[in-house]
């Protein structure tokens, strides 16, 4: 068996959810050792550990958290040459992105991003990509050591296996040089009641909402249903609604009991994002959208004389 | 109080989003379809003309691709670019984001410019990776995901889109930016725009002048299959009782 490590992405002490979601993936292809930098590294190692992580590898610098990805690939690369990995795990979220590349093209080794399963096969890995507009998929397989791959969001539902990890302090080599992208402020924009990505119903709107006054409309039933708003790509680079709604290969994954999409054509790169949803509904007034295709129910209509009335129903039922 | 820039701005040519693709035979997307200037990098071209007019300098378009990629640099060219260069090699067909980003630092270091501008992803399906391998291969730090861009001196500063809001990251020039679709509304070429640029220059440039050789890919694909896809339930016209429907899905979900 080969020695697995998982990324674990620290947002401000705060271990990602995704880290935990690489553990239950991890723990199926190898030994499993995870890589925690900065604040809070200690306290998530014992998380990790319960998630089957028999060593985790800390270092609590505060330039992990300041500067952007560089410090992160000089201590990764100078502990892969000690502890020579396998594999190594990121998720495929901005910030693990950036780590990822950067240190793919510092050991010279490539990548494969965008994975939704990777197997272990005969001493290597192969992940599964989507492919050609998402209508394939690929096996990839990484030919060079380390192999890293980039796994999508929500591809994996995180579980604890019961055990504690040997927590390991090591040393990083991190120079002044690797000190430069400088992260001086952190503004907070997005204020929801609830968070997107832990949503048990999210109702998200597109470019068939109309217009950004319309939006409300879709809060308010997101309100009846106890769920959160989401958005496709259109509406937000047409400025409508701050980028923290989207949803999607370039926004957030969810994987919800209830996805509501609201006219939402249904493009790849929309539909990547939330495919995992246990139940879909589609409210297009296209029958043939593509998002009609995939839906559990699909309602061929006016969006905005839909979810009003939808709205008032939810309300009368929990009376 | 800035000097004049010299600004990098990487430029891909995609498949038109408005037509479809097809498969080759070796598993590689066809390029016979219209092909356009990467919406992404059209912002990218703005931003670096901006930039240009706020404080002097020169902007530069780098590509690689087929040699009618010329084509996409032709028209950041006549958007107000000064010059282009394309690097275009049979050897390169098919090349990974890590082959990508060894011949675009190849071709981008002798420039020596003070920012490279990229977009987060390209528009073909691609997935941002070759910004990261980029700034890594140049030995320059990385300013991602900006919706906003400011220079002053050797400060550059941008607006550092997250899921919640955003960052302000600073470093020092010679940095690489990676802008995000709303950074700025790309300009239309003027007519004299255009006439320009064909008198501007694009410069090809092939493996053996930057000195690199292919070697082994760092992955293969090694099988296709079609991807599982959800079937489709029940689609209902609004008549009236689409209401209902609904409610009674929600209420077998057990969310209401
Ligand atoms: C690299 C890349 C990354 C991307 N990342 C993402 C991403 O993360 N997330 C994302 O969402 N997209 C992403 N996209 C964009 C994606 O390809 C689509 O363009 C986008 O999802 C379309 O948004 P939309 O469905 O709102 O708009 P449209 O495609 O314009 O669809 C609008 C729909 O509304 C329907 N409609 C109109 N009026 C009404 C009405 N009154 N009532 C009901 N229905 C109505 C129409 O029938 C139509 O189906 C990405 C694209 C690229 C190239
Ligand atoms: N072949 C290429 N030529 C020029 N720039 C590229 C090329 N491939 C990627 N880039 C740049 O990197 C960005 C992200 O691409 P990708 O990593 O492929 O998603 C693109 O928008 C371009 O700015």
């Amino acid at each position: 068996m080969g020695k697995v490590w998982v990324y674990a992405e620290l947002n401000q002490g705060a271990l990602a959810p995704t880290s935990l979601e690489l553990m239950a993936l991890a723990r199926e292809l190898g030994d499993v050792e995870a890589v925690a930098l900065g604040g809070g590294a200690k306290a998530a190692a014992a998380t990790l550990g319960k998630h089957g992580a028999k060593v985790v590898h800390v270092n609590e610098d505060a330039a992990f958290d300041d500067f952007v990805a560089e410090p992160a690939t000089a201590a990764l690369a100078s502990l892969y040459k000690e502890q020579a990995p396998d594999l190594i795990l990121f998720s495929f979220t901005p910030d693990s992105r950036e780590v990822a590349g950067r240190l793919a093209a510092r050991l010279e080794v490539g990548l494969i991003s965008n994975a939704g399963n990777v197997v272990a096969t005969g001493g290597g890995f192969v992940a599964k990509v989507p492919y050609f507009g998402g209508a394939k998929l690929a096996s990839m397989k990484a030919n060079k050591k380390p192999a890293i791959i980039l796994v999508r969001p929500k591809s994996f539902e995180p579980s604890e296996a019961g055990g504690t990890a040997e927590v390991k302090d090591f040393k990083a080599s991190i120079d002044e040089g690797s000190k430069r992208a400088h992260i001086i402020e952190r503004v907070v924009e997005a204020s929801e009641k609830v968070k997107l990505e832990d949503a048990k119903v999210v109702i998200s709107g597109g470019r068939g909402m109309g217009g950004p006054n319309n939006f409300p409309l879709l809060e308010e039933l997101a309100n009846a249903l106890g769920g959160a708003v989401g958005a496709s790509r259109a509406v937000v680079d047409a400025g409508w609604v701050p980028y923290s709604m989207q949803v999607g290969q370039t926004g957030k994954s969810v994987r919800p009991g209830v996805y509501i999409a609201v006219g939402i054509s249904g493009a790849m790169q929309h539909t990547v994002g939330m495919k995992a949803s246990k139940i879909i509904i589609a409210i297009n007034k296209d029958a043939e959208a593509p998002i009609m295709k995939m839906a559990d129910l699909g309602v061929v209509g006016d969006a905005l004389k839909i979810v009003p009335a939808l709205t008032a129903a939810v309300k009368a039922k929990k009376k | 109080m800035t000097g004049p820039l010299k600004i990098v701005v990487t430029v891909k040519q995609v498949p038109d989003p408005n037509s479809s693709l097809t498969l080759e035979a070796d598993n590689t997307l066809s390029r016979e379809k219209e092909v356009v200037l990467d919406p992404g990098d059209e912002c990218g071209v703005e931003e670096g003309l901006q930039l240009k007019e706020a404080h002097g300098g020169e902007v530069i378009l780098v590509s690689m691709g087929p040699e009618r990629a010329k084509d996409a640099i032709r028209k950041g060219l006549s958007m107000g670019a000064d010059r282009g260069v394309l690097i275009t090699d049979p050897q390169l067909a098919g090349a990974d984001a890590l082959l990508t980003a060894r011949a675009l630092a190849a071709a981008i270091k002798p420039e020596a410019p003070d920012l490279v501008i990229c977009s987060t992803e390209s528009y073909d399906g691609s997935t941002g990776m070759v910004p990261p391998m980029l700034a890594e291969l140049l030995g320059v730090p990385q300013l991602t995901f900006a919706k906003k861009v400011e220079v002053d001196g050797s400060n550059v500063k941008v607006h550092r889109q997250t899921g919640d809001g955003y960052q302000v990251v600073e470093a020092s020039t010679p940095a690489l930016i990676t802008v995000t679709a709303g950074i700025a509304e790309p300009r239309y070429a003027s007519l004299k725009g255009i006439m320009a640029a064909r008198s501007k220059e694009i410069k090809l440039i092939g493996l053996g002048d930057l000195g690199i050789e292919r070697g082994e890919p760092a992955e293969t694909i090694e099988g296709l299959a079609d991807a599982a896809t959800r079937k489709a339930g029940a689609v209902i016209e609004d008549d009236g009782t689409a209401v209902d429907r609904i409610i009674q899905v929600l209420a077998e979900a057990k969310v209401i």
